[in-house]
């Protein structure tokens, strides 16, 4: 998904590779809104064995705790921000 | 006889265990410190002096400079808005030498708390509030403030009422946080010098929140 493309709402991607992963298990498969726009910064992925790194956008993605957490949430209306890689992310119609 | 000793064998002097004596070989991670240190003085890349430096210049980092910070902030509304903005280039604006941190400033306001964590490791603006503390690296904090926060925030003495909205920050990537807490009543006037004197660090990581100054 490209910075352009990226709409307000997206859902964390639910894939479990191996790995230097900077996305929190917890999130993926969740839907939240996008904060904030940075970047473009070099995939942690790569970075970490040292070999050339795509430039990525990094996406504030600002969730419920009712999305991540359901009937278990603290207090559903409160938020949880988390940075999460573009390629993380995908479309939420 | 200084002191008697019969069941305070293990006790030091105040009354505390002794602490045990480091004699055990190095880890992996500390024979690869030490090897990667002596090469690059070797080969000329530093020098032990440059090495020590930044040690000290890591060391002399406190979160007396995040409360320069906050107080700027609370002073000079248009100060704020950089903060807010770009709280990178706004502490290298103030003359923080913060290297390559990345910092976003999130606001503390009279309908949202803000707090800190990063889940994945111990990510923390090391380069403006110096080294964590302990409890901020541990796996309990870590793993609790994104799922109950106020119960742990409770637990630091921060009771929120209701109406004030919790927002969890976890630090998974690029970017460092510091909070903007509220600035306390009863500080009408008060210069920066005076203010900065109130932030303490837990304000800055949004585990603790400033009092009414009486």
């Amino acid at each position: 998904m490209t910075a352009n493309a990226l709409t307000q709402r997206v859902r964390v991607k639910t894939m479990m590779p191996p790995g230097h992963i900077r996305t929190p298990a917890y999130v993926r498969g969740k839907v939240g809104e996008i904060e904030r726009t940075l970047g473009p910064f070099g995939n942690p992925e790569q970075l970490v064995y040292g070999i050339d790194a795509e430039r990525l956008p990094l996406l504030r993605v600002r969730f419920t705790m009712a999305e991540v957490w359901g009937d278990a949430a603290e207090r559903p209306s409160d938020t949880l921000d988390a940075e999460i890689y573009a390629h993380w992310l995908e479309e939420v119609d | 006889m200084l002191h008697d000793h019969h069941d305070h064998d293990h006790l030091s002097p105040s009354g505390h265990p002794y602490r045990a004596d480091n004699d055990v070989p190095l880890t992996y991670w500390q024979t690869m410190e030490i090897a990667v240190r002596e090469l690059l003085i070797e080969k000329g890349v530093s020098t032990a002096a440059e090495i020590a430096g930044q040690i000290d210049a890591m060391d002399r980092r406190s979160p007396a400079d995040g409360a320069q910070v906050v107080a700027r902030a609370w002073t000079d509304p248009a100060f704020k808005d950089r903060l807010l903005a770009d709280a990178s280039e706004a502490s290298r604006e103030m003359g923080f030498d913060i290297g390559t941190l990345r910092l976003i400033a999130v606001e503390n306001t009279v309908d949202v708390h803000n707090v800190i964590v990063c889940t994945l490791c111990s990510c923390y603006p090391r380069n403006l509030l110096g080294m964590a503390p302990d409890w901020y690296k541990s796996r309990e904090y870590r793993s609790r403030t994104v799922k109950e926060p106020r119960k742990v925030l409770s637990e630091f003495g921060v009771v929120l009422p209701d109406h004030i909205q919790v927002r969890v920050h976890d630090s998974t990537a690029d970017m460092r946080y510091i909070v903007l807490p509220e600035r306390p009543a009863g500080t009408d006037g008060w210069d920066t010098e005076a203010l900065a004197d109130l932030v303490t660090r837990d304000s800055m990581i949004g585990t603790s929140v400033l009092s009414t100054v009486t």
